[in-house]
């Protein structure tokens, strides 16, 4: 589904990704973890060119990054960031309908159709008409979740999408999440909640200065960690 | 002071004013709209369109606006060989002024709204120009309303410079006046409170406007 072959990313002198290969399956929850400033965000950015690699290769669903409608890659492969970038100015219901009227060509009553049925899968059906600063931070991210659903895309990516909530929010953007999951959705998910990473995770990968050290099972890594960075940054979060 | 003589040239001051506001209004949407696209360009990661559109600000901030009126109503026509009528020279000067501030204005306004908005209209797949006409200029319009109006105020004042090339706004008209009545104070006087009327006016218009917005911000 996404496949990534030696991915570089330099800021200036600074080698942010050195050398990333990485697989994503067909419905696979993949989760990354790993210390800030480790990379993490930088390549999933870098999978919807959102950051233009310095080098390496990138194919999504076949089409292969650089040679392929940008804009097309990213209908298929949705993000929901870690600071919601709801838009403002729009009601969740318009924050929903946007691309998909003006990128898929869909009517506003389909449009509308579509995203009442997403606000219901994430619990905000009633919160149609509101506006982001009307809503919670956890809801708000559950809009942007729904926001990006209604693409259709094959594939999303998650940039710590729990890291700016506050505690009591967590759960609720996570069941959503779980709940996408578990109806076969391909994710990959950079996140510091190693509950969700164990639940749902497919497969785990750490990632520390540019480059994945270590990757396996939830269990694999949480339980039995082969790399000391690995055991060190465990130790510190667990 | 000769108060009749005051009341005498109200009138004929006033019909100046009608044309003050109308060489203004005109520019300052002509400017808006030049400006628009100029400020755009300011931002354009394409890197001639970025420097085109920055020589072209610059040269019209860093020139007086005097001379540009010379420029286009004097020396323009010695290129072309065509004269050029005072209202479509007073117009495209003051226009193509204001489209350098206003420019800069959109583009300080643009850049005002946060990066993610931008990356999140392309996460969806929506192009450069479709995420800037539904997602950032709307957001950013609410911002630049407090400085458009400042460029309008400055417009206002900046008009009577065209009274230079003959045409008849309000410090023209004034100038006529005295020239038959010799009466500088009475008439100046009036002039000067003209404009401050108007200005005056506009600016409490836009506080009006500036916090409309910010109610239906809220909602």
């Amino acid at each position: 589904m996404i496949s990534v072959k030696h991915l570089k990313k330099v800021f200036g002198s600074v080698e942010v990704l050195k050398d990333i290969n990485l697989e994503i399956e067909e419905k696979e929850v993949v989760v990354i973890i790993g210390p800030s400033g480790s990379g993490k965000s930088t390549l999933l950015r870098c999978i919807n060119y959102l950051e233009e690699p310095t080098s390496g290769e990138i194919i999504v669903d076949g089409m292969k990054l650089g040679e392929t409608d940008i804009n097309k890659i990213r209908t298929e492969v949705g993000m929901v960031f870690q600071r919601f970038n709801l838009f403002p100015h729009m009601t969740a219901m318009e924050n929903i309908t946007l691309a998909p009227m003006k990128v898929r060509g869909a009517s506003k009553t389909d449009a509308e159709g579509e995203a009442m049925r997403l606000l219901e899968r994430v619990g905000l059906a009633d919160r149609a008409a509101a506006y982001p600063e009307q809503l919670s931070g956890g809801q708000q991210q559950r809009v942007a979740i729904a926001r990006a659903l209604a693409m259709r895309p094959k594939a999303i990516l998650f940039d710590e999408p729990t890291s700016a909530l506050d505690p009591e929010m967590v759960k609720e953007v996570l069941d959503v999440m779980k709940d996408l999951a578990r109806a076969g959705l391909t994710m990959a998910v950079v996140t510091h909640e190693m509950g969700f990473a164990r639940e749902v995770g497919d497969r785990v990968l750490f990632v520390d200065q540019g480059m994945i050290l270590e990757q396996g099972t939830p269990e694999e890594i949480f339980s039995h960690p082969k790399e000391e960075r690995t055991k060190a940054f465990l130790s510190k979060i667990l | 002071m000769n108060f009749e003589l005051m009341a005498q040239a109200m009138p004929l001051l006033l019909t100046g004013a009608v044309v003050t506001v109308q060489i203004t209004a005109l520019s300052v949407l002509l400017g808006i709209l030049i400006g628009l696209f100029v400020g755009i360009a300011r931002i354009s990661t394409f890197r001639i369109v970025h420097l085109v559109a920055a020589v072209y600000v610059d040269f019209l901030r860093g020139t007086p606006l005097l001379v540009q009126i010379f420029l286009v109503y004097f020396a323009l026509p010695v290129v072309t060989g065509q004269r050029i009528d005072p209202f479509v020279a007073a117009i495209a000067a003051c226009s193509i002024n204001s489209s350098a501030y206003v420019a800069e204005i959109f583009r300080a306004g643009i850049q005002s709204i946060d990066a993610g908005q931008m990356e999140a209209g392309r996460s969806l797949g929506m192009t450069w120009v479709q995420t800037m006409c539904y997602i950032i200029v709307p957001q950013a319009a609410r911002r630049v309303i407090p400085p458009l109006g400042n460029e309008f105020i400055a417009l206002l004042k900046d008009s009577s410079l065209v009274s230079v090339i003959g045409f008849e706004e309000l410090t023209r008209r004034g100038q006529l006046i005295i020239a038959r009545t010799y009466a500088s104070l009475e008439i100046w006087l009036c002039v000067a409170i003209i404009y401050l009327v108007m200005t005056v006016s506009i600016s409490r218009l836009v506080a009006w406007l500036e916090r409309r917005c910010k109610n239906s911000d809220q909602r």
